[in-house]
């Protein structure tokens, strides 16, 4: 994974709450094998709307997504965060986002950061009345900044700490494969085990 | 448990006792927990790109041993003897089919008498029991905790972390009492109960939480039942939802092809039944919900939170207080086609859906047959009936419930996800509207420009008899078909 520590891109305002991951990225997306390539997908429904907010310049070129409460709600779907990282979206700025989300985007280096709602408000609208300002995400003293809002934001220590550090998960856990081994030793015998195959015939 | 230990929750019992390795530091900058996974549930879409991931690292699937995989998602449920007819489905179903060869892992293909959605062929076969922890790469794993198992959906990065390592990085949950006493009313479901508890607590209620559904009206559920309120955990934000196991579960699970056997029996269920929050266990949120209340629920905008009984009327606006809330709903009613004020019971449907890992097991068809016997269906209404599994729509044929379904004219399809996401043919088309006994009414779910109604099974039967949304009591006064 690529180290992350500041990011400073154009902020793109998404006045809404409750944008489900379906809305991110339609299921007929979802069929393809690659891990790569989702950048026409996100938001695919609503691009269709000559109106939609990344149909408009300058935000068409944006990186830091601004949305409304609850974003990434529903499915599970991975191919959400790569949608969003294939258009180009290096953080999304919500005052609360679903938790297979939040944990998704910190496994692939998108930043997910928690901002209070009255802030998000005040960038809201700064980034309509000045389309085009940037907004800064630093992950080292875990602010937001736009225009001459600074506001704080909450990631939890353990993601700050891979995305700065571009750690893979993997890899880490792999360090302690004694302590899993170990356990396996002592799981209780009658847990089921799907080989060989029963079947009820 | 030793006696000093202080009372715990379901869940965190069930979280002790799989920490391979406890997270360093404290507080907020505690490190996760490295926690064991039980069972792996893969399918077709969120799994190509782990193994990926594992083959280009040249890793090893860890346990074969504790994976199991379906194809579900994309599967048509017509003319399954034929090659699938979308290329891409074709091949994200054969990469699956591929990948379970090269690694090892057993896999129930298209025909197979065991395929289904992943959710009914895990408890089906008895691989899901009390205690343990099941993931997938699906929000709806969450089903799974209706056995008391710690059941949660992951993202495919997660999907490729347990194949080369059994265990996931998690930080502890906090845990949400769900408490609901009381009786359910005829007519009224447990699909009632998590629509009611979602639209009490939102969409972003659960957000960090385990749920653990509680009380007597939980208790006197069948497990189909339980398995529907658990599904929809996610939809309520939660990860997991949790019910303590019970003479109902064991039952369930005995004489299952996986059930343990013989003495493996009697020292599981002697594990199985410390398996509940202690006295004086501590909740981090607690909810109450009284269950000779509830009416039969249906929602009407485009989140599983925006749902209301069906005696009542679509809100308008102006209902709402918050600002956001009212920009919601507005842009809700836009997209449904709705007018506030209107009452739900007037709004004309074009297609019923039962099925999905919610509403697709037996007792969710023989209640839906119950009520549509005999009866005839709207003639404007399409009426799809997916059974959850290929097993599933074994037994209801033995059961006869399949000519049930096909004399009053609905259609009897083999078994998938179908149309609760249309990824495969099963869609609405634009602006058609739905009585769906899945879990998401988000906007074109089931289709670009579909319009989702969540409900129950016996609301989605009576709903195709009369065209309009209703409910078995409304039928009462109906003329039986000749």
């Amino acid at each position: 994974m690529e180290k992350i520590i500041t990011h400073t891109g154009i902020g793109v305002p998404l006045r809404q709450s409750n944008v489900d991951t379906d809305q991110i990225i339609p299921a007929v997306y979802l069929k393809r094998i690659t891990r790569t390539g989702f950048e026409d997908a996100l938001f695919a429904g609503w691009r269709r709307d000559e109106y939609f907010i990344l149909n408009q310049e300058p935000f068409n070129t944006g990186s830091v997504l601004v949305a409304g409460p609850d974003f990434g709600t529903g499915s599970s779907r991975e191919h959400a965060v790569w949608a969003l990282k294939d258009y180009g979206f290096k953080a999304v700025i919500s005052a609360r986002f679903a938790d297979i989300f939040r944990g998704n985007s910190g496994k692939q280096g998108l930043v997910a950061a928690e901002v209070a709602q009255s802030d998000i408000e005040l960038i809201w609208k700064e980034l309509e009345n000045n389309p085009g300002t940037t907004v800064t995400v630093d992950l080292e003293s875990r602010t937001v900044q736009c225009g001459s809002i600074s506001a704080p934001f909450q990631i939890d220590d353990y993601t700050r700490w891979r995305l700065m550090e571009g750690l893979d998960d993997i890899g880490l856990t792999l360090q302690h494969e004694e302590d899993i081994t170990a356990y396996e030793a002592k799981r209780p015998g009658h847990k089921p085990k799907t080989l060989p195959a029963q079947t009820a015939g | 448990m030793s006696a000093m230990q202080s009372p715990q929750t379901l869940a965190e019992k069930v979280w002790s006792a799989h920490v391979v390795r406890q997270g360093e530091g404290n507080g907020e900058s505690r490190q996760p927990d490295l926690i064991y996974i039980d069972l792996h549930l893969l399918h077709e879409v969120t799994s190509p790109q782990a193994f990926e991931g594992l083959r280009l690292a040249g890793r090893q699937l860890r346990r074969p041993d504790l994976t199991i995989a379906t194809e579900d998602h994309n599967t048509p449920t017509l003319d399954i003897d034929k090659p699938i007819a979308d290329l891409t489905s074709r091949t994200q179903i054969n990469t699956l089919r591929d990948n379970c060869k090269e690694f090892g892992v057993r896999l129930h293909s298209l025909g197979d008498k065991e395929q289904g959605i992943v959710h009914v062929v895990g408890p089906q076969l008895g691989l899901t029991q009390p205690g343990m922890t099941v993931v997938c790469g699906d929000s709806h794993t969450s089903t799974h905790g209706a056995f008391g198992a710690l059941a949660f959906g992951i993202g495919t990065s997660e999907v490729e972390h347990v194949m080369a390592t059994q265990s996931l990085s998690l930080k502890p949950f906090k845990t949400m009492a769900i408490n609901v006493e009381g009786t359910l009313k005829p007519g009224v479901t447990s699909k009632d109960i998590i629509l009611a508890v979602i639209a009490k607590i939102g969409t972003g209620g659960g957000q960090g939480y385990v749920l653990e559904y509680r009380g007597s009206a939980i208790r006197s559920l069948s497990m189909d039942a339980r398995m529907t309120i658990c599904n929809m955990s996610i939809e309520a934000g939660a990860r997991a939802g949790m019910i303590a196991p019970d003479e109902t579960t064991f039952e369930y699970i005995k004489g299952r092809p996986h059930a343990p056997k013989g003495k493996d029996w009697d020292a599981a269920v002697a594990d199985w039944k410390e398996l509940h929050s202690d006295e004086g266990a501590q909740f981090d949120a607690e909810v109450f919900l009284n269950a000779d209340d509830l009416e039969p629920f249906v929602t009407w905008g485009t989140n599983p939170g925006q749902g209301i009984s069906l005696s009542q009327r679509v809100p308008s606006p102006e209902d709402f207080e918050d600002e956001n809330d009212r920009k919601a709903c507005e842009r809700a009613l836009n997209y449904m086609g709705l007018t506030g004020g209107t009452p739900m019971k007037d709004i004309r449907v074009d297609t019923v859906f039962l099925g999905s890992c919610t509403n697709s097991r037996m007792e969710d068809l023989r209640a839906a047959a119950t009520v549509i016997k005999g009866k005839t269906k709207d003639p404007n209404v399409r009426m799809i009936v997916v059974p959850g599994s290929a097993r599933v729509r074994l037994e209801a044929e033995a059961e006869g419930l399949d000519q049930v379904f096909k004399d009053f004219g609905a259609e009897w399809r083999f078994a998938g996800c179908s149309m609760c996401l249309g990824m495969n043919p099963d869609q609405l088309d634009e602006g058609e509207r739905c009585a769906s006994t899945s879990n998401r009414n988000f906007e074109g779910r089931q289709g670009k420009g579909g319009r989702t109604h969540l409900v129950s099974p016996l609301v989605a039967a009576a709903t195709a008899i009369r065209g309009t949304f209703s409910s078995p009591s409304d039928l009462i006064n109906e003329p039986a078909a000749v």
